[in-house]
């Protein structure tokens, strides 16, 4: 009879083991899954894990792609993991994100045709402010009428995504197009385009904002009172009122920032590797953010190699949908799979497995 | 013009998915446990008896396996939140997660075909005649199958041992635990109840309410259905007004689309959800209704130390 007893402390060996371990035990049943689609398995974990870095006839394409797809996942999920460690869950980050896009792009295409250097730094900030807005949504309805946050930031997905739909087809649509939906092309245009930085490295703004977004989450929540409130109002919720912690304060905090961040990661993507508002732009990353989030342990140096996995098996399933004809949708499974796995797996940190019955003391 | 008659008819299929749903909710939420996961719990229903039904050719198969594919995603939600002690708001959405790219995935090639017809209960001599008569006889069995689990749900809660047992579960685990009570099985079984109940939802939603099978075809009725629980205050009657008044404003909302009334279509589609959202501040923002009624020990990890 196996038996689970709780850990003083969580174990500081499975808190870096349980995730690795996940990832292999996904591998392992994500190749189950494989083969029954009758692909073979060991090929396809391969083509997804090995071949979009190593080979030499895709590396060169793949390897940029990986931080193009990992910039907003790791943007957004830093965010997100502020909120989950203080107990705050803003599960419609895609919704912010599609708002921020929204708003980044209008403000772009309010100057068209202008070139002028000042209006990138513009839409920047007219993004942030965008998912800033629409996450004080549910950040405002629960420190008032302490309405669920889960809820409402989800529903408000379904809303955005509406509003996207008639910003592709109405407000946004290219008045040159020929009345096809989507908006004027952001990324062609000099002034509101969102560049590659280095050459062939696929870095462009958005990736370098996620590399500071990570660097300042380390620095929040190492050395700043905010940080040690947010870890405190997680772990202990009581002692943290106790403690004077104003727990509306951080709610809008906490929904704020992960509604700014990725309202940036909108604006970052649509006027560069997305280039336009088109009805679906948006590829979920919002939503591949919370399995980020998990997967780093909330800790933003382990969100990075989270978001750097998770965007290798993006670029892995396309590579895998191109090469082995595995469908597009078993990616999304599998993604999910991991997220399963890692969960079951927190069991080991907090808990100590024991064998037999106890024994009296 | 907008016939009433029609339109409360075309409200009571809009609705039975998600009161289908947010019934099963309930049960599991009465239980302590809150499992987020009944979107990816529908949809799987909502593929798994898509099909079955089309394979088979019967609807009624369909509707067993819908209702059984949620079942069995339940019991991964079930054996992680309380076996492995694991996060019930995080495994929830990874169920939903998980749930959505499968469901995808098995449907691939079932898109574009139409499903068996689900017949109606009664025969239609007893339907036509009057208005009334087509508002109580003009459904198919779920309908009433639904009507029937909801007054099932009541008694069992309010009148018979099992329920009293249930919510003790769920307002206190540890007293329910030292009274000898088993709190995992209890929970387990509800959640796969509630998985189930999802399931069917799911499967009524591409058998009859839509009837054919795109991706992501729930878009939001489990979250929509989750809402629902909270605004009928945990109560299995005031779930089925819920969702009534859900589904009218849907049904409502399909037909303005359809009229000539110059509604803006993106106010339209976004009412449902608009909708949900006010009627969730109004019920939260009443303190002590929303604190006495919700499940004491809902959401919390249950550990037997002792």
């Amino acid at each position: 009879m196996l038996r689970l007893e709780k850990r003083p402390a969580p174990a500081r060996g499975w808190i870096i083991g349980a995730p690795i371990l996940a990832v292999l035990l996904t591998m392992v049943a994500g190749g189950l899954m494989f083969a029954l689609l009758g692909k073979d398995p060991a090929e396809s974990i391969r083509v997804i894990f090995w071949d979009p870095l190593f080979d030499d006839r895709f590396a060169g394409f793949s390897r940029p792609q990986l931080l193009v797809k990992a910039g907003p996942l790791i943007l957004i999920a830093i965010g997100l993991s502020l909120g989950f460690r203080a107990g705050i869950w803003n599960i419609g980050a895609e919704g912010q994100y599609i708002i921020g896009a929204i708003c980044g792009a209008g403000f772009g295409l309010a100057f068209f045709p202008s070139e002028n250097p000042l209006i990138f730094p513009g839409m920047i900030i007219a993004g942030a402010l965008g998912g800033w807005a629409w996450a004080m949504i549910p950040a405002i309805l629960r420190t008032r009428f302490r309405t669920n946050e889960i809820l409402v930031s989800l529903l408000l997905v379904y809303v955005a995504e509406a509003i996207l739909a008639t910003a592709a087809t109405g407000f946004l649509r290219n008045p040159d197009g020929a009345g096809f939906p989507g908006s004027r092309n952001l990324a062609r245009h000099p002034g509101t385009d969102n560049p590659e930085i280095f050459a062939g490295t696929g870095v462009h703004w958005g990736v370098m904002t996620a590399f500071i977004a990570v660097i300042a989450a380390c620095v929040l929540l190492n050395r700043h009172i905010l940080g040690y409130q947010i870890k405190l109002a997680g772990q202990a919720p009581r002692a943290a009122r106790f403690a004077g912690v104003n727990a509306a304060r951080l709610i809008i905090l906490c929904l704020g920032i992960s509604g700014a961040v990725a309202g940036m990661a909108g604006l970052f993507e649509v006027a560069g590797p997305a280039g336009q508002i088109s009805i679906d732009f948006n590829s979920g990353y919002g939503f591949t953010a919370i399995i980020v989030a998990f997967l780093g342990r909330l800790h933003p140096v382990g969100i990075l190699l989270a978001g750097l996995l998770m965007a290798l098996t993006f670029i892995g399933g396309e590579l895998a949908q191109l090469m082995l004809g595995v469908p597009a949708p078993a990616i999304q499974a599998f993604q999910g799979m991991l997220l399963f796995f890692l969960l079951a797996l927190d069991v080991l940190s907090n808990y100590q497995v024991r064998i037999g019955y106890r024994t009296a003391a | 013009m907008i016939d009433p008659v029609t339109l409360i008819v075309a409200l009571i299929g809009a609705s039975t998915p998600i009161l289908l749903a947010a019934i099963g909710e309930l049960v599991v939420e009465k239980s302590g446990v809150l499992n987020l996961g009944v979107e990816g719990m529908m949809i799987i229903g909502a593929i798994c008896g898509f099909m079955t039904a089309v394979n088979i050719g019967f609807s009624w198969s369909g509707f067993v396996a819908g209702a059984a594919g949620g079942a069995i995603l339940s019991v991964v939600f079930a054996f992680l939140t309380q076996f492995l002690l694991s996060n019930q708001v995080a495994t929830g959405l990874a169920l939903t997660l998980f749930g959505l790219g499968l469901a995808a995935l098995l449907g691939e090639a079932y898109s574009g075909i139409s499903p068996p017809l689900t017949p109606d209960l009664f025969p239609q001599t007893l339907q036509e005649g009057s208005a009334i008569s087509s508002i109580i006889f003009g459904h198919d069995p779920v309908i009433y199958l639904s009507l029937g689990l909801v007054a099932a749900v009541w008694y069992v809660l309010q009148h018979t041992r099992a329920g009293l047992i249930l919510r003790a579960v769920g307002e206190n685990h540890d007293a329910a635990h030292a009274l000898g009570y088993r709190v995992v099985r209890i929970r387990c079984l509800a959640i796969i109840f509630g998985g189930a109940c999802a399931g069917l939802g799911g499967a009524y939603l591409s058998l009859v309410r839509v009837p054919s099978w795109t991706e992501g075809m729930t878009a939001g009725a489990g979250w929509i259905a989750l809402a629902i629980v909270v605004f009928a205050s945990w109560r299995p009657w005031r779930a089925l007004l819920g969702a009534y008044l859900f589904g009218g404003i849907a049904a409502l909302q399909l037909r303005l689309q359809a009229s000539d009334i110059t509604v803006p279509v993106v106010l339209l589609d976004m009412s449902p959800y608009i909708v949900t959202i006010v009627v969730l501040v109004l019920m939260s923002s009443n303190r002590v209704r929303a604190t006495l009624n919700a499940p004491a020990a809902l959401g919390k990890v249950f550990h037997a130390s002792g």
